[in-house]
């Protein structure tokens, strides 16, 4: 068995590392398309203020991950994949047999159509090459502006906030972190990085980019120009898939999947920010392109690919974010469901803020601003689909009580 | 080194809280927690003072084993001028407060002034401010701590507050910690009150250093091995709480019944430690639910109850249908035996009512005790009581009394002055079992002839807490002496006040000396803290400190003539039991206390003493 | 025989050693803030509930680190966290679905229970039977497995 996985994001070398465990006679190449060995997003930010090397972001540690443990390494991007004859074809020419397919291309950012934005000065920050390319246009004095105040774009604001530059952050939409957080806790997001220097403007548009002395222009329909040694612009991603558009796959915003994380094509599979896969929250199709849900797809894929029958329950949308010392999560349904309670706990003097939705006596959804310890049980709570009974009624009164019921519950 | 080195000083009249340097050369002479607090009031505070004006200080304080790995180092100290007594306050407790206090950073919180309205002092770590608390002057302490979780958004903060008594100016309103602990003697929590200082919320996530942290741990691991291989402490504590004691000391003859009247109750097996365990045809449960842990505390003494939920006190009522605090030896006596009732629900019921409305329950059972005296004598009559019929033994008025005093009601006014004034007010003042008017607790100095000694002259009057010889004539520890005999218990006495006031001083418990000597404790302390610890240092310490008490004592207008007992403990012979026949032969053993302390004749410590304690 | 810290609840008197234990260990000091063991204390039940990470064969934690910072001890099982490879993205808290791995806002990284390498410090100093450290086979194991499995049936369904 020949077994393929195009991408070495984090759920294709989960994939690649259980494909190797579980099919132990079958073939495993994976496909990098970066320069780089296989590293973490979540760890560029800081590989940027300075705290790690490049390698302290790789995703392995052990000396010879891939090849020595049998998993065969290729360097290159995809190009075009032929369904029917089981062939991918990398852009340098070379051509890959599988039985079986991963797709796990992850996503790239994408650029609004705004003038200039094709200047020297203006850079995304999504691969480690892009980090290492804007290292040397930080610092101290420098003016940097961040375009899109959503989670990616605020990931890396710390970095950029750490490294004394003048910092400004502009988002479109009313608040920041919109897909993560609602306005009560965006607001106070904004209000604390405001309070620790960052130059926050929410309901505001980057209208045009112009190179003016050696410096950037940037135009903001608010009505300001900001003078820029550093645009980086973090408005968006779209999934890596335009390879396999002629392929005959099914797609939509990612390519979709269903409960085995099986394509519209028996052979072909898809995991990661590429995948479109079962949303545990609301049974519908969603790409989530978090590290979690990126392994969790790359092991229950591989787990698939190797002829276990696995089924899937669907990934849950959850961030954790660290905006200058502000640490903040969202777990499901944060928005709440209709016909749904909701409760909510805000300590602005201290930066606190919780937010549980309630589906019944379920919980589906939560915010937290300013707290961290046990904070994965929102995660156990809302996909455990743990019955609160008696409960329910007390975190109404007071939501910060969830982690005593998330132990309550359990342990008897 | 497990000093924190930092007080807190909180000025209430003009709200600010600032960090100073704890005094070094103190705490090297007292230590921490009771000696060196009482030091600071000594050095800051008249003796004469009116307890309730603006200038008396109210002094939080942990000791050097506070928050460390030490078996049962949760304790702290509340110190003050006594409104009850008008002598030094040290009021002890346990729960988790004080060890979070400590990991806050704080060996001692300083209150002095008045604020002008209700506040609250919220700490975290070495951030304090004093916030308002009009919304919570009023509530209960468990209303109190629930607010204040709930506004802290932080479910691990401690707190300590008082209840609608110590609003109230009940003279031995309590400071109740984690719901149901409390610095209950004295009226703690009646200054708290009187500063308009309604709770303290702290939240500490500094931690506890030791200084020589290996050595500590082996002294610790040591101490602790002792506890659990013993049979009171190991075994007997955890079982049946303090409660083990109703039963042996009812046998003793030492039980003080109906106001002393008596010395055994016949109802005694009904409300003791046996009794809680007992399935109730009811609801087929028992009354104790389980045993509980003070912080750190290898013992788990503290009993958590639930009560019937068809008893007359809670039923429709799910707010008290919970497990809480259940009743201690001192509470079940107090409530019940003194009073003459021995109904177990309504007793555990009173109790959570002392803890949820903030009062000392020996100090109330006793009042109300003495209030069924004065009722039976014909000295109070229904039209005084508003129709409550006070007899002893009347569970439904007992009931009713001790809510009507946690509330500031009726007749309860009366009783929220304590027996002594109450006593006197009906004209009957023979009728106070007290000592420098604080009620004495659960052991009748007929049966035990120590505790006698130990009432007259403890220092913030009446208690078990301050020389606790029933060790030694009950118990034979560390041996056993004659209950009924004064031979030899001057020498008793000032033993175990020495020894206590280092435990109190340290941050640990005192039941650990039903099996530590001062040899299994010097050497965590030596180990904690910086110079040479040994006991011979410590039982000079605890002189040091009774002594230094006794000092702001006797600026404060008390005298020989205050170290006496209740003429019925002294004419009245006990009538059944061991000791029928006997009173306290207090004459008999007091001028040889006096002798022994080196005191003079009149009981003032003498200049001699003062200069070989250093003082 | 790989061993479990087995917890037995009811014999939990909620005094808290295990907690001074573990940040002594950890952190040397006595700071239950920092310790990887909590005891949830439900006043109104009396009841004290030790608790900390199963080391759960799922590993949620370890499978979500982009860094690699969490691996296996052969040993005994835990599942231990590299404080040099650890750069304190926080994945793992919200990752692991009983919430046994904590931020350590001190360290900037992570902190979760790693049995000791095999002598936990809670165990030697539990006053009770609470705490022990037994056969892995003989602990409530299933327990842990079933809320696994509840969490995630997908990532159970190998094993």
């Amino acid at each position: 068995m020949k077994h393929v996985i195009v991408g070495a994001g984090p759920a294709g070398v989960t994939a690649a590392e259980t494909l190797r465990k579980a099919d132990p006679d079958g073939e495993v190449t994976l496909v990098g398309g970066e320069a780089d060995p296989p590293y973490g997003r979540m760890a560029i930010p800081y590989f940027l203020i300075g705290n790690i090397a490049d390698s302290g972001t790789f995703l392995r540690k052990s000396d010879d991950p891939y090849d020595g443990q049998g998993i065969r390494y290729v360097q290159g991007i995809a190009e075009d994949l032929a369904a029917d004859d089981g062939k991918l074809t990398l852009a340098d020419g070379q051509q890959l047999d599988f039985d079986k397919l991963l797709i796990s291309t992850g996503s790239h950012p994408i650029k609004p159509p705004i003038d200039g934005l094709d200047l020297p000065a203006v850079h995304h920050c999504w691969t480690l090459q892009d980090a290492r390319d804007i290292c040397g246009l930080i610092g101290e004095g420098k003016d940097v502006v961040l375009m899109g105040a959503g989670f990616i774009g605020c990931i890396i604001m710390e970095a950029l906030a750490l490294s004394g530059s003048n910092l400004t952050v502009i988002e479109a939409q009313d608040r920041m972190v919109p897909r993560m957080m609602n306005k009560t806790a965006g607001d106070m997001i904004a209000n604390w990085c405001r309070s620790k220097g960052v130059n926050v403007m929410t309901s505001a548009k980057v209208t045009g980019v112009a190179e003016d002395g050696g410096k950037l222009s940037i135009t903001v329909d608010n009505g300001e120009t900001l003078p820029a040694d550093l645009l980086v612009v973090a408005t968006g991603v779209r999934s890596n898939m335009d390879f396999a558009s002629g392929s005959g796959i099914d797609m939509d915003i990612g390519i979709k999947v269903d409960d085995h994380l099986q394509s519209s094509i028996n052979s072909i599979y898809a995991a990661g920010d590429v995948a479109q896969g079962p949303d545990f929250s609301t049974g519908g199709w969603d790409v989530h392109a978090v590290q979690p849900t990126s392994v969790d797809h790359g092991r229950i894929a591989a787990l698939n690919m190797a002829g276990h029958d696995v089924t899937y329950q669907g990934s849950l949308n959850m961030n954790v974010l660290d905006t200058v010392g502000l640490i903040s999560c969202s777990f499901g349904l944060w928005q709440g469901v209709e016909g749904g309670d909701s409760s909510e706990k805000v300590d602005t003097a201290n930066s606190r803020y919780t937010l549980l939705n309630f589906d019944g006596d379920l919980l589906v959804g939560a915010v937290t601003l300013g707290r961290t310890d046990h904070i994965g049980v929102l995660r156990g709570l809302i996909q455990s689909r743990i019955r609160l009974r008696g409960w329910k009624d007390k975190l109404m009164e007071d939501p910060n009580l969830f982690v005593e019921a998330y132990v309550d519950l359990t342990r008897t | 080194m497990a000093l924190t080195n930092k007080v807190l000083r909180v000025n209430l009249s003009n709200g600010t809280c600032e960090s100073e340097a704890t005094n070094a050369e103190w705490a090297k002479k007292y230590l921490g927690q009771r000696g060196l607090a009482t030091k600071y009031m000594v050095e800051e505070v008249d003796p004469k003072v009116d307890a309730l004006s603006a200038d008396n200080k109210l002094i939080f304080a942990t000791g050097p084993l506070t928050g460390t790995a030490a078996p049962t180092s949760g304790r702290w100290s509340v110190i003050t001028k006594s409104p009850l007594t008008g002598a030094i306050a040290c009021s002890n407790s346990g729960g988790f407060f004080g060890a979070e206090m400590k990991n806050a950073g704080w060996d001692m919180i300083i209150f002095e002034g008045k604020s002008d309205g209700p506040v609250y002092l919220d700490i975290t770590n070495d951030q304090a401010e004093l916030k308002d608390a009009s919304n919570m002057w009023g509530k209960t302490v468990w209303e109190t701590e629930d607010m204040l979780r709930e506004i802290r958004g932080d479910n691990d903060i401690r707190c300590a507050s008082i209840g609608p008594a110590g609003e109230s100016g009940v003279l031995f309103a309590a400071v109740v910690n984690d719901k149901d602990r409390a610095a209950g003697r004295s009226g703690v929590g009646t200054v708290m009150g009187s500063k308009n200082l309604k709770a303290i919320a702290v939240r500490g996530t500094v931690g506890t250093q030791v200084g020589d942290a290996m050595k500590f741990m082996q002294a610790a691991g040591a101490a602790k091995q002792i506890l659990a291989d013993n049979a009171v402490t190991g075994e007997g504590l955890p079982t049946y709480g303090t409660q083990v004691l109703m039963n042996v000391i009812n046998e003793t003859g030492a039980l003080p019944t109906r106001n002393a009247n008596d010395v055994q109750f016949e109802g005694a097996s009904k409300i003791g430690g046996e009794a809680m365990h007992e399935i109730r045809e009811s609801d087929g449960q028992a009354n104790l639910v389980s045993n509980n842990a003070c912080f750190g505390c290898p013992i788990s003494c503290a009993r958590i109850s639930k009560i019937d939920p068809e008893h007359f006190t809670v039923k429709g009522r799910p707010e008290y249908q919970i497990n809480s605090g259940g009743l201690e030896y001192e509470s079940a006596w107090s409530l019940g035996a003194a009073t003459g009732v021995d109904d177990l629900e309504a007793l555990t019921y009173c109790n959570f009512i002392c803890n949820e409305l903030g009062m000392d329950p020996i100090s109330l059972g006793s009042t109300i005790a003495a209030a069924m005296d004065l009722y039976k004598e014909g000295a109070i009559t229904d039209e005084d009581t508003g129709g409550m019929k006070l007899e002893f033994g009347n569970t439904k008025a007992l009931v009713a009394i001790v809510e009507a005093t946690g509330r500031g009601e009726g007749f309860g006014v009366e009783i929220g002055q304590g027996s002594r004034r109450m006593c006197e007010k009906y004209g009957r003042p023979e009728l106070s079992m007290t000592v420098k008017s604080q009620e004495f607790p659960a052991y009748d100095p007929r049966g035990i002839q120590g505790m006698g000694l130990t009432y007259a002259t403890s220092n913030r009057g009446a208690c078990h807490l301050r020389s606790y010889t029933v060790a030694s004539e009950v118990l034979g520890i560390p041996e056993k002496t004659d209950p009924l005999t004064p031979d030899g218990k001057a020498g008793l006495v000032k033993a175990f006040q020495d020894a206590t006031a280092v435990v109190d001083s340290s941050g640990t418990c005192i039941f650990t000396t039903f099996a530590l000597t001062m040899d299994d404790i010097a050497p965590m302390i030596d180990a904690d803290l910086e110079g040479d610890w040994s006991s011979e240092t410590l039982m000079e310490l605890g002189e040091r400190v009774w002594n230094l008490e006794r000092k702001f004592n006797m600026d404060a207008g008390l005298t020989a003539a205050d170290d006496t007992l209740p003429q019925r403990l002294l004419k009245e012979a006990a009538k059944t039991g061991p000791a029928k026949g006997k009173v306290n032969e207090l004459d008999k053993m007091l001028p040889e206390y006096y002798e022994l302390r080196g005191w003079t004749a009149d009981g003032v410590p003498s200049n001699e003493t003062l200069d070989r304690l250093k003082l | 025989m790989v061993k479990a810290l087995h917890i037995v609840v009811d014999d939990c008197t909620g005094c808290q050693q295990c907690e001074m234990a573990c940040s002594y260990k950890h952190e040397g000091v006595f700071n239950p803030a920092k310790s990887r063991i909590k005891v949830f204390e439900f006043k109104d039940q009396g009841r004290s509930v030790p608790y900390t990470c199963t080391q759960c064969s799922d590993a949620w934690c370890m499978q979500a680190c982009p860094v690699d910072a969490i691996s296996v001890n052969t040993q005994t099982g835990a599942k231990e966290v590299s404080g040099d490879l650890c750069v304190g993205c926080k994945v793992c808290t919200i990752a692991c679905p009983f919430g046994t791995i904590n931020y350590n806002h001190t360290s900037g990284k992570v902190d979760k229970c790693d049995l000791c390498g095999g002598e936990p410090a809670c165990v030697e100093i539990c006053p009770t039977p609470a705490l022990t450290f037994i056969d892995a086979e003989t602990t409530g194991m299933e327990k842990m497995r079933y809320w696994a499995e509840k969490t995630d049936q997908g990532q159970t369904a190998q094993t």
